[in-house]
């Protein structure tokens, strides 16, 4: 049974963001009430506020740091944060900042994870140059977890070469993150890509597969 | 590495740089270029390079002069009021005759500006920056890629003509991934340096690392001798890249993010049956003359499009010289054109002309 909370985070570039937004989406799809919490205090290229105007249309409340894009610098996140605590009915999603530097921004909730169970997802692309063996990716995953002071509930094998990506790609770095799992005792809960990507995965890890559509393109292609 | 791996453009630099034998960097944080600096300080400890981040940008460009004095190869990294504040230390590098690699990560300005993607510092970086006769050889990368092979290549020009190189990048082309693959057999050679401050052992004549002289002849000549100089990276360095050129009756001059974006505008036009091509300088400086001058012969019209008011569109100007008009299409304060924009534009030009 997954928690009402699930949390993305990961090394930047991993990508949470177009997981989070495409996570969202789905739950809305479903049926259920459900909130974004764009977290992301670090980057301000390629951001969930980004897409707030197609996730409101599909039925999601977004709540993004108020200032983001706007003239006045200052990366806060609002107190209507708070809010997605109280309100029991709804599923929230937390796009998380890249590295521990993002992941700061969650350990000041804290107390309020703690109350009740949520699903904190570790993000994995092989093909990022600093994530690339168990070592590496393990180091950021303690990193993640001492900054946040949350613990890591699941792994997610998002690995990816944008415009190149095939099922070798992501196979690749299923071995990968299956290493990482063993090592950390963390459950791998999602083997994501393109839709067209993960269902030609096979056998039983299709089970675990999380076909995306891509929101966040460049203004050109090729 | 020399698989494929994703990456942001500014960590492609970083990554290129090490593998160009470059283990010195002095810095200082600015959005859009942070991750270049990140990327550093987690890296360069590794391959036994240090990571410097100054109290200012001032402070990092002078820690570069001091380094390329000594003969290694090193870099900085800013985005464009960063940029601004290292310029008298780039004209005292350039006086010095001394290698060093600076890349901009364009944001909008002036002032502080914003921090989306911009191409409004082309002049800073073409017409000097700073005080004095001197030029920067400034390469305009246009993929991630090519910020990996440009960067390798910023490093030998450097070395072989003594003399800074600059590369130019925006905010879109420092922030976004694309798969990029890494040439081991580049790199890594910096040469012998018989000028650098290395110590003389008692075995040689002191080397002086200078940019002052207080006599006029002696300045002047000096001055003219690295015009010399100048002249021969004019003759020798010029890169571009033209795309559907051959035929095209209307030519767009673009650039970096814009030449990609202007790339789609084409493939659509083209389908549309309009004669449509492009030029992209990779070098701004020395600025690819000949490539425009040529074209200006077969060409009815010339598009600049710039994320700018209008500045390398001067230099497309002097090159066509007035033998046909060169119309300017730019967005600006961090705005980034559309294919459909260009396509527009182009089809207000033609007239509905095929």
């Amino acid at each position: 049974m997954d928690s009402r909370i699930t949390i993305f985070t990961g090394h930047f570039g991993s990508g949470k963001t177009e997981l989070a937004v495409n996570y969202a989406l789905k739950l809305s799809a479903e049926g259920k009430k459900t909130t974004i919490v764009d977290a992301d205090i670090v980057n301000t290229y390629f951001r969930t506020h980004d897409k707030k105007v197609h996730l409101t249309g599909s039925g999601i409340n977004v709540i993004a740091p108020e200032f983001a894009n706007t003239n006045l610098d200052m990366p806060t996140l609002p107190a209507e944060v708070l809010s997605v605590f109280a309100d029991k009915e709804a599923h929230i999603v937390f796009d998380v900042g890249g590295d521990e530097g993002g992941a700061y921004a969650l350990g000041g909730y804290k107390r309020f994870f703690d109350r009740e169970p949520y699903d904190m997802l570790f993000v994995i692309n092989k093909s990022r140059p600093l994530t690339q063996n168990a070592d590496d990716i393990s180091a950021y995953i303690a990193d993640i977890q001492n900054a946040s002071r949350l613990k890591i509930t699941g792994l997610v094998n998002n690995t990816n070469l944008s415009h190149d990506t095939d099922l070798q790609v992501l196979m690749d770095g299923q071995a990968v993150v299956e290493a990482v799992s063993q090592r950390q005792g963390i459950p791998i809960k999602y083997i994501s890509g393109k839709k067209e990507i993960v269902q030609l995965l096979p056998g039983a890890l299709k089970e675990k597969a999380f076909g995306m559509d891509l929101y966040f393109q460049l203004p050109f292609s090729g | 590495m020399s698989d494929k791996v994703l990456m942001k453009g500014n960590e492609a630099i970083a990554e290129a740089a090490m593998r160009a034998g470059c283990r010195h960097f002095f810095g200082y944080p600015i959005t859009p270029q942070t991750e270049l600096a990140a990327y550093m300080a987690k890296k360069m400890p590794k391959v036994g390079g240090l990571f410097l981040q100054a109290e200012s940008e001032v402070a990092a460009i002078n820690m570069v002069y001091g380094a390329a004095g000594a003969g290694v190869r090193v870099m900085t990294s800013s985005s464009s009021p960063g940029i601004s504040l290292k310029q008298e230390g780039i004209s005292y590098i350039a006086g010095a005759d001394l290698p060093c690699l600076i890349v901009n990560i364009v944001r909008g300005g002036p002032g502080l500006g914003g921090i989306q993607p911009a191409q409004s510092d082309y002049f800073q970086a073409t017409r000097g920056g700073g005080h004095g006769d001197y030029r920067l050889i400034v390469l305009a990368p246009s993929s991630v890629q090519e910020m990996v092979d440009l960067t390798y290549l910023a490093f030998d020009l450097g070395d072989k003509y003594r003399m800074p190189v600059m590369i130019i990048g925006d905010g879109m082309l420092g922030q976004m991934m694309e798969p990029v693959v890494f040439d081991d057999t580049k790199g890594g050679g910096t040469g012998e340096k018989a000028w650098a401050t290395t110590g003389t052992r008692m075995a040689r004549k002191r080397n002086i690392i200078n940019s002052l002289y207080i006599t006029p002849e002696e300045l002047e000549k000096l001055v003219w001798e690295r015009e010399k100089k100048y002249d021969t990276v004019r003759a020798a360095e010029v890169r571009f890249e033209q795309y559907a050129a051959g035929d095209a009756e209307y030519i767009i001059a673009a650039y970096g993010t814009t030449a990609r974006i202007a790339k789609n505008a084409i493939d659509t036009l083209r389908r549309e049956g309009y004669k449509v091509g492009l030029i992209r300088p990779i070098t701004l400086w020395p600025f690819p003359n000949e490539a425009f001058s040529r074209a200006a012969k077969t060409a009815k019209a010339f598009l600049t499009v710039e994320m700018s008011t209008g500045q390398m569109v001067e230099d497309v100007r002097l090159s066509v010289d007035g033998k046909v008009p060169v119309h300017f299409y730019g967005r600006t304060g961090g705005m980034v054109p559309s294919p459909a924009e260009i396509i527009e534009k182009i089809k207000s030009i033609a007239g509905g002309d095929k």
